[in-house]
């Protein structure tokens, strides 16, 4: 009647002839396939599968973190390129493929962990297996004599095992003793909460969005799919979806570390916000830094970089001021902070204007000309090449505001203009002025909406509690015999096993257990008999 | 003591780390060669698998253990008696650990910050990690014989460390300093890869001494695997390392958890498939398979071991080669 979890043995013996089973019809075929498919076998050369389909996300530039290197990979390898991305290289976590394996390994997972389940349920009410014959055999045994009658050994036996948690059955002359369900038990969890992280993962993404958005001090945002520089929907997301708050960057501060190896590196950057979840919700205020991220309505708001935003005050031909305000340069250069950008003024009359520049926040003078020492705001300048004409944004398409589209714009005689804060330029031909009226922050800000972070997290949380469950604990039996001798005395013998002894502690447990038992049962170690003949 | 004192001080210990672990190596060496073969004490296969045999109701299910090779009896050594080599080594290695510990200690009260910042400082926590679960299972299964097995890498380890890619002390990156996921991400990884390596150098010898098993069995030609003569059973070093393994698994789970709270914390998504995360994955999840082969009918045994090794080297890979490779990943990928 032996009650043993016999899943392993199930698993194992499960059809292996690659033929399949011959003479059955499309059901027997079915059984088959999902036999297969839910066989441990199965399970690891899936696994496998799944490590080797990841490689080439590794190896290759991916789309997602890194569009700017696919593009760079493509010029550099014409050929090789379109037919990797045939194959989804430059998106393999994204991938048909990369899918089908890891839905298969889910299916075989579900198919194998839910019936393992429903047996579990029935094991852990089962009761421990009856003693074997000899108890010397086992693992761990020892034995001893008492006084006490054989029923009364067994009664104290029995409260003592209970006492350690052991489950506890009687069968003639013998007590039963069983322990650590729980392995199974964390084994399925662990499993479980694999199927779960996968779900909440795959939610996750389809349901929630990412953006970016860069933002300069005086600015706001308000949360709409056009305020935003990048905005990537999961699948099943729609835009009505996004909710309603807005913040304004108040102030910010940036701090570089000035000596050492790391000099120029930020050392600290943060940006005073005030936010509203809501446009009637009550004003608040958050100071927003690397790890300090704003947590709004379930939304996610993130710095991630920070740079200049040159100011200018831009005179037209006719006199009128046609832009005062910052523009966001672009560092091309951490270090030191060289950041460029595009200044376009589009309600410059009669010409609109637009100029190229380079702003470095600690000129020097180099012999190659000037560069910048220090990212921080030391000694600013802005470099300026002017042009006017028709910057081309009324025919409806797009433009990047980091990039001048110059076709239909003529340049500005005359070399590349150097202004110190207030300094004015004149440019030549009366088409304006533009003055350099000083800098402000930008922050570059990542919004990302996960509503599959928090189950995500519960479910790897669930999966290593199953694991630890799974791995350090494990199931033990214990056998006490009580019988009388040909001496009147009543001889009790004890046995235990383990098979997975991870912890190596199981001949320790046996042997206190033991000496509990004799304590109890009221006898001195019998020397005739060997202790614990596990342990030769 | 300034701060360049103390990156001097620990510069020199580890140095002298190296060195007293170098001759620890000369004392395990001196006892494969010299001393008898031992046994293992924490493992009695053999009476298990005869029970099982003889159909006694106990065919417990939880155990993926190596049923497959009915383990023979247990060597003739009896434990404990140990070479005046051995005792030396062991003492050398206990030495070398403190020392090592020093040498982390000072690292880090120069850098002022948890001493695992950069690949010279990993390679060094790592190997401390790896010496301190051998000294465990030392002290845990009586597993000295692994001590050559363990303390080779490490040697190797802190060599690389401590000239190709020695690095002076310096701050951490700005995002990385206030953040205490760093630091739980970061001393996870160290205490699992120390253990995958104590775990693997066993399993190293689990396949020698199972190759010298066949060839002696065979009556050919033994050549390096003669070097088992002085090993365990087989199926006891097999045993031993999947006990070890499986002490890592969860700690190498919970490490790759922890990053995952730490990228989403700075980098506001918790999961983005750079090389980095991705050979985490690969390496966890190769490692799961050793561990279902090992409860898979027909891959227990050398199988099962050879996926340990694979496991093994997507770990080093990790460490070594998506460090120094894919950080320029373009020019990688224009090979
Ligand atoms: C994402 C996929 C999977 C991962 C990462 C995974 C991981 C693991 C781990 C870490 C263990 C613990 C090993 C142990 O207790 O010794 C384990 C055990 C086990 N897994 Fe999986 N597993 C996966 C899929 C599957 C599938 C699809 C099956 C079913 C065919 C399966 C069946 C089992 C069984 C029966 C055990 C118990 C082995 C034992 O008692 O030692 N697993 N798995």
């Amino acid at each position: 009647m032996s009650t043993d979890v016999t899943e392993r043995s199930d698993l194992d013996a499960l059809p292996q002839a690659p033929g399949g089973p011959p003479g059955l019809g499309a059901l027997g075929w079915a059984r088959w396939f999902w036999r297969q498919l839910t066989s441990m076998r199965t399970a690891l050369v899936l696994l496998f599968l799944l490590a080797l389909a990841s490689v080439p996300g590794s190896i290759l530039p991916q789309r997602g973190p890194d569009p700017g290197k696919v593009d760079q990979y493509f010029t550099q390898h014409p050929q090789l390129a379109p037919v990797l991305d045939k194959l989804s290289m430059f998106d393999v976590f994204g991938a048909p493929w990369f899918a089908a394996v890891y839905l298969l390994l889910f299916i075989s997972l579900a198919g194998c962990v839910l019936p393992r389940s429903w047996h579990h349920l029935k094991i852990v009410r089962a009761r421990p297996p009856k003693a074997p014959r000899n108890l010397s055999r086992l693992p761990e045994s020892d034995q001893w004599t008492t006084d006490l009658p054989p029923d009364e050994v067994l009664e104290r036996v029995r409260t003592t095992l209970r006492g350690k948690r052991f489950r506890v059955d009687t069968a003639d002359d013998s007590v039963a003793a069983e322990k650590g369900y729980l392995r199974e038990t964390g084994n399925l969890l662990f499993h479980i909460a694999l199927l779960g992280l996968l779900l909440a993962v795959g939610a996750g993404g389809a349901l929630g969005y990412k953006g970016n958005v860069l933002v300069t001090e005086g600015d706001g945002f308000a949360n709409t799919v056009a305020a935003y520089d990048r905005f990537n929907p999961g699948r099943g997301f729609s835009d009505g979806g996004l909710q309603p708050f807005s913040f304004h960057v108040d102030d910010m501060h940036v701090s570089y570390i000035n000596s050492g190896a790391q000099r120029g590196q930020p050392s600290e950057y943060e940006a005073g916000l005030t936010y509203q979840a809501a446009p009637e919700d009550p004003k608040l205020h958050h100071r927003l830094s690397v790890n300090h991220p704003l947590n709004v309505d379930g939304v996610k708001v993130y710095m991630i970089g920070q740079g200049y935003s040159p100011t200018f005050k831009v005179v037209d031909g006719k006199g009128n001021v046609a832009l005062n305000g910052p523009t966001p340069f672009l560092n091309s250069d951490a270090k030191s902070m060289t950041s460029e950008g595009v200044v376009k003024v589009p309600d410059a009359e009669p010409d609109q204007l637009a100029f190229l520049g380079v702003f470095l926040p600690t000129t020097v003078k180099t012999s190659s000309g000037l560069v910048s020492a220090y990212p921080g705001p030391l000694n600013p300048t802005v470099t300026l090449l002017s042009f006017k004409g028709d910057l081309g944004l009324d025919n409806g398409t797009p433009q990047s505001v980091y990039q001048l589209n110059t076709g239909k714009l003529q340049k500005i005689k005359g070399a590349p203009h150097t202004l110190k804060p207030k300094q004015w330029y004149t440019l030549p031909g009366h088409a304006g002025k533009v003055q350099f009226t000083g800098y402000k922050h930008w922050a570059s800000v990542a919004v990302t909406y996960d509503p599959g972070r928090v189950p995500a997290l519960c479910a790897a949380v669930a999966a290593i509690i199953g694991l630890l469950l799974g791995l350090l604990i494990r199931r033990r039996r214990f056998w006490v015999r009580a019988t009388r001798g040909a001496d009147g005395r009543t001889l009790v013998e004890t046995g235990g096993l383990t098979r997975t002894d991870a912890g190596g502690t199981f001949a320790a447990e046996f042997e206190e257990l033991t000496t509990r038992l004799r304590a109890r049962t009221g006898t001195a170690p019998d020397s005739s008999h060997p202790t614990s003949q596990g342990k030769e | 003591m300034s701060t360049t004192g103390l990156a001097q001080l620990s510069d020199d210990l580890t140095l002298l780390t190296g060195l007293l672990y170098s001759l620890a190596i000369l004392g395990y060496a001196a006892d494969f060669a010299f001393g008898k073969r031992r046994a293992a004490a924490a493992v009695h296969p053999a009476k298990e698998a005869a029970l099982v045999g003889a159909g006694a109701p106990v065919s417990g299910s939880d155990d993926p253990g190596s049923a497959d090779e009915p383990a023979a009896a247990a060597p003739a050594e009896e434990p404990g008696r140990m070479s005046v080599s051995m005792r030396v080594a062991l003492g050398l290695t206990g030495l070398g650990l403190l020392v090592h510990f020093f040498s982390i200690l000072t690292r880090g009260l120069a850098a002022q910050r948890v001493p695992w910042g950069n690949m010279h400082e990993f390679i060094l926590a790592i190997g401390f990690g790896a010496v301190a679960v051998f000294m465990v299972v030392v002290w845990r299964f009586k597993a000295y014989f692994a001590g050559l097995f363990v303390l080779i890498p490490v040697v190797l380890g802190i060599g690389l460390a401590s000239t190709a890619l020695y690095t002076p002390v310096g701050a951490l990156m700005p995002a990385l300093k206030t953040n205490y996921w760093i630091s739980i991400h970061v001393t996870a990884a160290v205490t699992a890869s120390g253990t995958f390596i104590v775990a693997g150098a066993i399993n190293v010898m689990y396949l020698l001494a199972a190759r010298y098993a066949k060839l002696k069995a065979d009556g050919g030609e033994i050549g390096f695997s003669g070097i088992a003569r002085k090993m365990p059973e087989a199926s006891v070093l097999d045993r031993l390392s999947y006990r070890i393994a499986i002490f890592g698994f969860p700690i190498w789970t919970f490490a790759i958890v922890a990053g995952a709270m730490w990228a989403d914390q700075a980098w506001g998504r918790y999961w983005g498939w750079d090389p980095k995360e991705v050979w985490s994955f690969i390496t966890w999840v190769v490692y799961a398979g050793y561990l279902h082969a090992r409860s898979t009918a027909g891959w227990r045994g050398q199988k099962a071991a050879w996926i340990q090794l694979l496991a093994f080297g997507c770990l080093m890979f990790n460490l070594f080669g998506v460090n120094i490779w894919f950080s320029g990943l373009h020019s990688y990928a224009g090979l």
